[in-house]
């Protein structure tokens, strides 16, 4: 059973709250869910009924919003895997090999708090992920929420499994250093 | 002792690995290499112990936000049919 004419009042919300977990813009999470909408129509002949209409426009939501993913990567690659501005020259000392004492890990707030309970901490980890590149927010997103294997990332987002690790660490040690900076 | 010394002083890859692991299974030299570089390192453990709570963090920050709270307002959701009514009109 499919009905266009009940799309939205069934299934708008749902996608919505499902884009804007996955991509952090109001005004592009909306397009995103319109756009799926449309492109819906254009294939419904092949809605075979196996799934239900939920799954099947998700499906082809999830795609756009890889797309959205890949086009930033593209763009971003060259930065990402570059230094930021905010980040510390170095975190590591390269005569020793030892963490040089300024971005040097120390006890924060983050220690004491049970970090599932707390609320506290989401401003400034809002913050501080804010900072982070495209990319690596994208890569996590795959992983941690859809639970995609590695090699399905780093299809989807045209990634060498070297620049993949690349970004991960320095997105990390990146987003650490910026938490215990903050954290009052 | 030289190659002990060499995971030792070397912050840098232990951290590299301790974000691998977060994500995927280690090979046994990789694991090896961790499990003495923190065996000396307190720093290290440290970062380990804080990285991966920032994960739980993140993790819990996405599911909130794919809860119930994002909602579309009822203009939105109306152009959003309006404009599935004209495709629709057009075949």
């Amino acid at each position: 059973m499919i009905d266009p004419h009940n799309w939205v009042k069934a299934h708008a919300d749902y996608l919505y709250a499902y884009t804007r977990a996955r991509i952090n813009d109001e005004e592009q999470a909306r397009d995103l869910v319109q756009e799926t909408f449309l492109a819906a129509l254009e294939k419904i002949k092949t809605f075979e009924g196996r799934s239900s209409e939920r799954t099947w426009l998700t499906a082809i939501l999830r795609n756009k919003i890889i797309d959205q993913y890949r086009k930033k990567s593209s763009v971003l690659l060259n930065h990402d895997v570059k230094h930021t501005e905010d980040e510390p020259a170095d975190f590591f000392d390269h005569e020793t090999g030892h963490w040089n004492s300024e971005p040097a890990p120390k006890n924060f707030g983050i220690d004491d708090y049970d970090p599932l309970r707390s609320k506290e901490f989401d401003d400034i980890l809002m913050k501080c992920m804010q900072k982070l590149p495209a990319l690596w927010l994208s890569v996590f997103t795959m992983k941690h929420m859809d639970d995609e294997p590695t090699e399905t990332i780093l299809a989807e987002l045209k990634l060498t499994a070297g620049n993949f690790w690349v970004i991960i660490h320095r997105a990390k040690l990146n987003l650490r250093a910026c938490l215990q900076k903050n954290w009052i | 002792m030289g190659v002990l010394k060499k995971i030792a002083n070397n912050c840098e890859h232990a951290t590299f690995l301790i974000e691998k692991k977060l994500i995927k299974r280690l090979s046994i030299s990789e694991r090896i290499f961790l499990k003495i570089h923190l065996a000396g390192c307190g720093l290290c453990r440290l970062y380990q112990s804080q990285t991966t709570k920032i994960n739980q963090m993140i993790q819990r920050l996405f599911r909130d936000a794919n809860g119930s709270n994002a909602r579309l307002a009822d203009e939105v959701k109306k152009e959003m049919q309006d404009r599935i009514e004209e495709e629709l009109n057009k075949n």
